[in-house]
């Protein structure tokens, strides 16, 4: 074999691990993506019930309910729209009315969000950014007493 | 005072670091020996000024200073002295000052170790490590600097609750040793292409300080694994999250940047290769240093962090990274091509091992940063999780972990792929044997799960098998055997035992992922539930008072058929400051899988609910990764390593002896 032919060896290797890595990524990101919602836009875009998504929103003050089973009731808010969220299991640490939070699940029929995973922060006074920047983008970001803890 | 002399200390660092930089640079364009010589000096200059910063910082922390901004945000008189000064780098200030201290030791390690490099080379490489010490010094005094003064506070805020924890404490030490380590394969890169040559002893110089970051890395990594796993109460051990995939990258650029220099070591092949990959292994880092830090990620991991700081480290990185990139464009094209090898053969091998991490590697960062690009360019939020992460990284691996086995055993130059698989067969064996099993024994989960398994025991067994053949283990007696396995270099033992690992933690990570049972379930005071097995009767939720916390613990009685096993108490938390709860899940070990339990809420009724998993065989996923940790290290502590590149004609001869072994 020839210097030439050991190297067209390498690269047709090359080109095929990365053209499989390139399918597999275009066909990964077209399927396993998962989108970040406000409740605004929930009700503007009229999500269709059964698509997965990612609500985020602030946990509205008095909404949180739990029954005598392990399902939690709670709504998400951007203070435009209000989406009312069902959860079977353990809330993480820092849930709290009032506070962000994100919940990645699929709409119902009726309009009601059914999550099946609610997302933990490690921090006491974190925001998730994307409900930071969605809550800006409303023009309910309260600044204050929030960026300081840094 | 103190606070005073540290920050001043910094400064000088800086400075000394500004000379480390250009005199030596100069002394080399110059040919100038004194001026290269002050290379040395001023990297242990260097080196006790940011000591002494750090302990300074430290000081102030032990001490419970709160005229400091940094110790009032994050300390607390009430923590454990461990937690006083593991806040010292529990936070963004603090991290930075302990990652040029980091940066600052490997730095002085080359100038002491260094002696029998040839002068022009340790001079450059010292001028390029002073290079990022400099900016990032820049970046600290400039942009984050730890010792700035406030009012002084009668009490500080605290450490996040969850980061008080004896894992945490150390896994950003090493997580960053292994980070900064990266930085010297980076500054030989570099010098490398200054000089416009590289061979055989650049390889050698380069493998072992590449080694001992891996080794920290793959610490590092799986210490943060563990931490999560039994801290944040989610039964999961990873979660393809941003932050992780930051400290990954760099893992796997640097596994295939070992294997790379191996083959440049021994047969003085694939120079312009490796030397691409130094640079990307530690602008990996460099990128993992500013997803963390910058806040541009959203990430569970991601602590309060500040995006005007993201703007200067992008700038550091773009000046590094492009610079090294511009740089070796310009002069890679230069370094002569080195030995010829059959695609079949162990440099065929390595280069396969090469193609594939790095390209896993890249579709972990195309997977991570897709979302920041889809944002920038749409303005659309989108989150890339776990199933992007299984569909493309896991396929790529399937190859790499399944050809492994053959690497070791094939011989330079050119192979013999049929005596090899022929000399396999017994590992071949082993993984159906396995496979078989692994179907009769457990009937539920995926139906691939088994062939995991049966993959897994191939690489253990492959290891063992090419271990075997080298000391002649079935053909020889029993004091040949030994001989000969004294005889064999470390370096050897060491891949064996990196191997196995390999197939430890995939053993783990498939009969985790593939078994796990879960069950959430509302508990009432004398309930029992049988799980997996066990029989947990809940005896109730007591109160507890902790040094700066109150926690409700509850009590669970495990017996299995009938007999007691353990007693576990998973709790909740709520610390004092910050005024945080946090959860605490029991674990009880049997063998090398957990029962693992979580307390959650209390209901109306006077009930819990409580989370319940069975993790089979998780345990073999760190236990995995600590045997790679001391393959790694048997490997290091090789005679051959330790003496270091020998003077650079020998080195040729050496380099030459090696490829006719």
């Amino acid at each position: 074999m020839t210097r030439k032919q050991r190297r067209a060896v390498f690269l047709v290797l090359s080109v095929c691990v990365v053209t499989l890595a390139l399918l597999l990524m275009a066909f990964a990101l077209r399927d396993t993506i998962v989108f970040f919602r406000t409740p605004r836009e929930v009700v503007e875009m009229a999500i269709a019930p059964g698509t997965r998504f990612r609500l985020g929103g602030l946990v509205a003050e008095g909404s949180l309910r739990r029954g005598a089973g392990l399902t939690v009731a709670f709504a998400i808010t951007d203070r435009v729209n209000t989406i009312s969220v069902s959860y079977t299991g353990i809330l993480p640490d820092l849930f709290r009315e009032g506070q962000g939070v994100v919940a990645e699940g699929k709409l119902d029929g009726a309009g009601h969000f059914i999550a099946d995973s609610v997302l933990a922060k490690h921090d006491e006074n974190y925001m998730p950014a994307e409900v930071a920047k969605a809550l800006k983008a409303e023009g309910l970001w309260k600044d204050a007493g929030k960026s300081e803890k840094r | 005072m103190i606070v005073e002399l540290g920050h001043f200390a910094l400064v000088l660092a800086l400075a000394t670091a500004l000379v480390q930089m250009l005199l030596p640079a100069w002394g080399v364009q110059a040919r100038d020996r004194q001026l290269m010589a002050v290379a040395e000096p001023a990297a242990l200059a260097q080196l006790s000024l940011v000591l002494f910063a750090f302990l300074a910082l430290m000081h102030a922390y032990v001490t419970s200073d709160f005229s400091v901004e940094t110790v009032w945000a994050n300390s607390h008189t009430a923590k454990p002295l461990v937690y006083k000064i593991a806040g010292v780098w529990g936070n963004h200030e603090g991290s930075m000052l302990l990652w040029v201290l980091i940066l600052a030791l490997f730095g002085a390690a080359v100038a002491l170790f260094g002696t029998n490099l040839p002068a022009r080379l340790r001079a450059n490489v010292l001028a390029v490590q002073a290079a990022i010490a400099v900016t990032f010094l820049l970046f600290i005094v400039l942009a984050s600097n730890p010792f700035l003064r406030i009012p002084p506070q009668s009490e500080g805020r605290g450490l996040n609750p969850i980061l008080q924890d004896p894992a945490l404490a150390f896994h950003p030490p090493l997580l960053y040793a292994g980070y900064v380590g990266l930085s010297i394969a980076f500054s030989f890169a570099v010098a490398a292409l200054i000089e416009g040559r590289t061979d055989a002893a650049w390889a050698r110089w380069v493998r072992p300080w590449t080694l001992a970051a891996w080794i920290c890395l793959t610490l590092g990594i799986a210490m943060g694994s563990w931490w999560a796993y039994y801290e944040l109460g989610w039964g999961g051990w990873w979660f393809w999250d941003p932050v992780e995939n930051a400290s990954f990258m760099p893992w796997l650029a640097a596994t295939a940047l070992l294997h790379s220099a191996l083959v440049m070591e021994k047969r003085e092949a694939l120079k312009v290769w490796t030397i691409l990959l130094a640079i990307l292994a530690f602008s990996l880092s460099l990128m993992g240093t500013f997803l963390v830090r910058s806040g541009v990620l959203t990430s569970v991991h991601a602590f309060a962090v500040d995006p005007r700081r993201g703007i200067f480290i992008l700038t550091i990185l773009v000046v590094l990274i492009g610079g090294a990139l511009a740089l070796y464009a310009w002069r890679a094209p230069r370094l002569q091509p080195g030995g010829l090898f059959a695609p079949i053969s162990r440099e065929g091998a390595l280069v396969l091992n090469n193609v594939l991490l790095t390209t896993g590697c890249a579709t972990v960062g195309v997977g991570t940063l897709y979302p920041l690009v889809l944002e920038a360019l749409t303005g659309a939020k989108i989150s890339v999780g776990p199933p992007y992460f299984n569909l493309t990284f896991g396929p790529l691996m399937l190859p790499l972990l399944a050809a492994m086995p053959f690497g070791p055993f094939l011989a330079w130059k050119r192979g013999d792929l049929a005596g090899v698989a022929q000399r396999l067969l017994a590992a071949a064996l082993a993984a159906l044997v396995a496979l078989v099993i692994a179907y009769a024994l457990v009937w539920r989960g995926p139906w691939l799960a088994p062939f995991g398994i049966a993959l897994a025991v191939w690489i253990i067994a492959g290891a063992v098998c090419e271990w075997a053949a080298r000391v002649q283990l079935l053909a020889a007696g029993a004091d040949r055997v030994w001989r000969r396995a004294r005889g064999l270099p470390r370096s050897a033992h060491g891949t064996t035992l990196a191997h196995l690992g390999i197939g430890l933690t995939l053993v783990g990570i498939v009969a985790t992922s593939a078994w796990q049972s879960e069950r959430v379930l509302a508990m009432r005071a004398g309930d029992s539930t049988e799980f997996s097995g066990y029989t947990l009767a809940f005896r109730g939720v007591a109160p507890a008072q902790g040094p700066n916390y109150q926690e409700q613990v509850a009590l669970f009685a495990v017996t299995r058929s009938g007999s007691p096993v353990t007693e576990l108490s998973p709790a909740k938390r709520l610390y004092d400051a910050p005024r945080q709860p946090t959860t605490e899940a029991a674990i009880h070990v049997a063998f090398l899988s957990d029962l693992y339990v979580v307390l959650g809420d209390e209901l109306k009724d006077g009930s819990f609910v409580v989370r319940l998993y069975f993790n089979p065989l998780v345990r073999l996923i760190w236990i995995g990764a600590v045997v790679m940790a001391l393959g790694g290290a048997l490997s290091l502590s090789d005679r051959r390593l330790r003496v270091g590149a020998p003077r650079r004609a020998r080195g040729a001869q050496a380099a030459h002896a090696l490829s006719t072994e």
